[in-house]
């Protein structure tokens, strides 16, 4: 094969489940189990997609710790952590399926420890009421991804693409047709036909410097389904979780889980103050994850910062073995990353870019963005987590969201009339756009232009915004615009990084161009997006979602909706708690 | 600040050979950060595989200076930086290109490990309780980052991939440690005996513990995997007072 080689190969399927995380694996387990046939196209190995870094526990009101639990509660809790942004019914679909999620993942083989009489155990978390967290100590996600991959695996009718990633969406006549993308190890084309893709690729962290986020969370989905046609919203509600680790410098970003939090870990400045008392006294360390990034910076920003910028965290007072099994994960992580015994003394933490609440506009019950044919689950929708997430309810989320949005598919195709045509133009167009870099003999390094777009939204788009700063960021963003198209890529298709950077960053500009647009647009601040010159609630932007689209002649479009409005017997559970 | 000098293996299934490179060093760096910074201002084609730079994927397996290691784990204040720090790909399977090998062999042995089979699906009325599980969720650590597969001499020099002849098979320590998270599962009842010594090749294993030693998870999987797992297999073929025993109670 030539590097310019225009050649591919053709895959037909019923449906596309682009990514291989919970969502992913959780939508493809589901659209086979109905029958379908299911591609399920991943651009890293089985097994190592974004889920498997979830650590702390995965949120459903199973009551087997706190009886007292129920959906509703957990309905009411993840509404308030979102500041009531959230899509209402979503967040009831989540609140009153994820128990039974659970208890499917422990037929399918998880492993989850145990309370005493021998159930599911439950931890706390922030923003829930009760403990509900269940977990496998601090190594969560790994059980969940490994437990529906192996289920997937031995599930017949699905087809997995290991390292192969997509590029475009095709549609035909206004619906989707299938996909196009190309293999890592080869750099060889591939064309799927298909009558439905689910989208399950995560999130957008890789646009910003300090991030927990792995290299997969470039906004693929975001912008495969943006350029498709379809409307995303709330692209402000950027989650920065408040403990990252932020020393040694290589390590910056990398996520400490609320679970030591959770487990009784305590905040302190340099000052040796327990400062959550100030922002919060109620819930102190277990506030919601919002609040306390806030609170961190502010102390940071006050002068009562730890040495290298951060905050303490300190769990050391459980004792050493206990922290040992509760936290191992974050116990190894510290003493070989940064010699930092956490069992004898404090860590040193800062807020770092963990996940987006926005996302693609979804239909609550069948996951069906605005293009029909075109899903998205997890991460990549928006609406579920409002205006800040609470920690647990991202795999939750995942699983109920995944199954949905495979059984979406499953009734959208049993509608579908008559076979889905290709466009043949649309191919040829989505070969010579990843072609475009490799045929530059002057164009720029992608990787230069990428650490530029990092630290621009970092300092411009970050936790704290205002308009001066927007306004500069997005008039930046232009001119990064104009080079990321503009990249070049050296050497052959084969496994070439600097190639697939090529793609990701247009993705990753445009993505941070509608984060940049609505945080300007949005004159208040809530939950994940917080505006100095606009520091309090606005009833106005309570009544609204922030929504970008493309235009006819290809520019962004930034608006507004009205928010859903929950029904009465759904306002009632907070009228209740007033009295 | 003080440089430090790889020498990354640069080259594809064709052959390929050590190329040097050098690296300004940064407090508490780590080999990937290195490799990164190769990539991202010198090299944007060499190819790395990896993911969460968080030892929790498995992603990152490379030998670095000859010792199989994950790179997000390896910090170069470890090592001696009077030296170039060797970086290749993992040995025991075909190099895609640089430090990137094709592990696909791994999950088609796993696809043939019978899944987990529950004694009831009403998990409501299951009692499991945190010491029946405690070995189980040892095995479930594992990051699949295939370290073990790599050092495991039945695999690395005497070859036992074949799939489509068992006696030159070995399904290797990953997939042991697999098989012993279900076959260990208080709630499974599915029988994988016959097939970790028939087809998965136990008795290829000879307990030397290579695979323990490299395991970033710690799993003790020669001690808590591969020997209880072997103690089945002869408790099974092997001991005719537990063969009468089974066929006269019925139990696996």
């Amino acid at each position: 094969m030539t590097t310019l080689d225009k050649q591919y190969e053709t895959r037909e399927h019923d449906v596309i489940v682009v990514g291989a995380g919970g969502a992913g694996l959780r939508a493809a387990i589901e659209a086979a189990h109905q029958g379908l046939k299911v591609a399920l196209v991943t651009k890293s190995l089985l097994g190592k997609a974004h889920t498997v870094m979830a650590e702390g526990g995965v949120a459903a009101a199973m009551g087997n710790v706190d009886p007292a639990d129920n959906w509703q509660v957990h309905f009411k809790d993840t509404i308030k952590g979102g500041k009531f942004m959230n899509n209402w019914r979503m967040a009831q679909l989540h609140a009153q399926e994820a128990p039974e999620r659970i208890r499917e993942l422990e037929r399918w083989g998880a492993v989850f420890d145990r309370t005493p009489d021998g159930k599911i155990l439950q931890r706390p978390f922030g923003g829930h009421t009760y403990r509900r967290l269940c977990h496998v100590g601090d190594r969560t996600g790994l059980e969940i991804i490994r437990t529906l991959q192996d289920k997937a695996v031995h599930t017949p009718g699905i087809d997995v693409f290991m390292e192969c990633t997509i590029t475009k969406l095709l549609k035909t006549d206004g619906r989707i047709a299938g996909a196009f993308g190309y293999w890592r190890d080869s750099g060889k084309f591939i064309l799927f036909k298909a009558k439905a893709v689910i989208l399950a690729t995560g999130g957008i962290g890789k646009a910003f410097q300090v991030t927990s986020n792995s290299w997969e969370y470039t906004s693929d989905g975001q912008i495969l389904a943006y350029d498709a046609g379809a409307s995303l919203i709330d692209m402000e509600f950027v989650q920065f979780h408040p403990t990252g680790m932020v020393w040694p410098p290589g390590v910056a970003g990398l996520l400490v889980t609320e679970a030591v939090r959770g487990e009784g870990g305590i905040l302190t400045n340099s000052k040796g103050e327990r400062f959550m008392e100030k922002y919060d006294p109620a819930r102190m360390e277990l506030s919601t994850r919002d609040i306390v990034a806030k609170s961190i910076y502010a102390e940071v920003k006050e002068g009562r910062g730890s040495p290298h910028g951060g905050v303490f965290l300190d769990v050391s007072h459980r004792g050493a073995e206990y922290v040992k099994k509760r936290l191992p994960s974050m116990y190894h992580q510290f003493k070989e990353l940064a010699d930092v015994d956490i069992t004898a003394g404090p860590m040193e933490v800062g807020p770092t870019t963990h996940y987006v609440m926005g996302g693609v506009q979804v239909d609550a019950e069948s996951a069906q963005s605005d293009v029909p044919g075109l899903f998205a689950a997890g991460e990549v929708a928006g609406g579920m987590h409002g205006a800040n997430r609470l920690g647990g309810n991202s795999l939750s989320d995942l699983l109920v969201f995944g199954r949905r949005a495979g059984l979406g598919a499953v009734e959208y195709i049993k509608s579908l009339g008559g076979p889905v045509n290709l466009d043949q133009a649309a191919v040829d167009q989505a070969i010579d756009e990843m072609l475009e870099p490799l045929t530059r003999t002057d164009g720029e390094n992608p990787y230069a232009v990428h650490r530029e777009l990092q630290q621009l939204m970092q300092s411009h788009v970050g936790i704290v915004r205002t308009e001066a700063d927007l306004q500069k960021a997005i008039e930046i963003l232009q001119g990064l615009k104009q080079r990321a198209m503009n990249v070049k890529a050296s050497g052959s298709r084969q496994y070439n990084p600097g190639w697939h950077l090529a793609k990701d960053i247009k993705t990753m500009v445009i993505m941070s161009e509608a984060v940049a647009k609505c945080a300007l647009q949005r004159k208040e601040s809530r939950g994940g997006h917080t505006r100095l010159d606009f520091p309090e609630y606005d009833p106005y932007w309570a009544s609204v979602n922030s929504t970008i689209h493309k235009g006819e002649d290809g520019s962004m479009v930034v608006g507004t909706q009205p928010l859903p409005q929950m029904p009465p017997e759904l306002k009632q559970l907070f009228e209740e708690e007033k009295h | 600040m003080t440089d430090a000098r790889l020498k990354v293996y640069r080259g594809d299934s064709e052959g390929g050979g050590m190329v040097e490179y050098t690296v300004p060093v940064e407090a508490g760096m780590v080999v990937l950060d290195a490799v990164h910074y190769i990539q991202g201002h010198q090299e944007p084609d060499l190819a790395v595989r990896w993911n969460c730079k968080a030892a929790k994927c498995g992603s990152c397996s490379a030998e670095v200076n000859g010792k199989p290691s994950l790179m997000c784990k390896t910090r170069l204040d470890d090592l001696p930086l009077d030296q170039p720090i060797e970086v290749r790909p993992i040995k025991t399977f075909p190099v895609i290109k640089d430090l990137v090998t094709d592990v696909s062999w791994n999950y088609e042995v796993n696809k043939r490990i019978a899944p987990f089979k529950p004694a009831t699906e009403d998990t409501d009325s299951w009692k499991v309780y945190q010491e029946d599980v405690d070995r189980v969720q040892e095995f479930r650590k594992c990051i699949e980052c295939f370290l073990c597969q790599n050092v495991c001499h039945v695999l690395r020099n005497h070859e036992k991939t074949d799939l489509s002849n068992p006696k030159q098979f070995f399904a290797g320590p990953r997939f042991m440690i697999r098989l012993a998270s279900l076959e260990m599962h208080p709630m499974d009842v599915e029988d994988r005996v016959p097939f970790t010594k028939n087809e998965a090749g136990i008795g290829y294993c000879n307990i030397t513990k290579c695979c323990t030693e490299v395991c970033p998870e710690e799993i003790h999987i020669t001690d808590n995997g591969i020997i209880p797992m072997k103690e089945r297999v002869v408790d099974r073929y092997y001991d005719p007072v537990m063969m009468v025993w089974r066929t006269l109670t019925g139990q696996k």
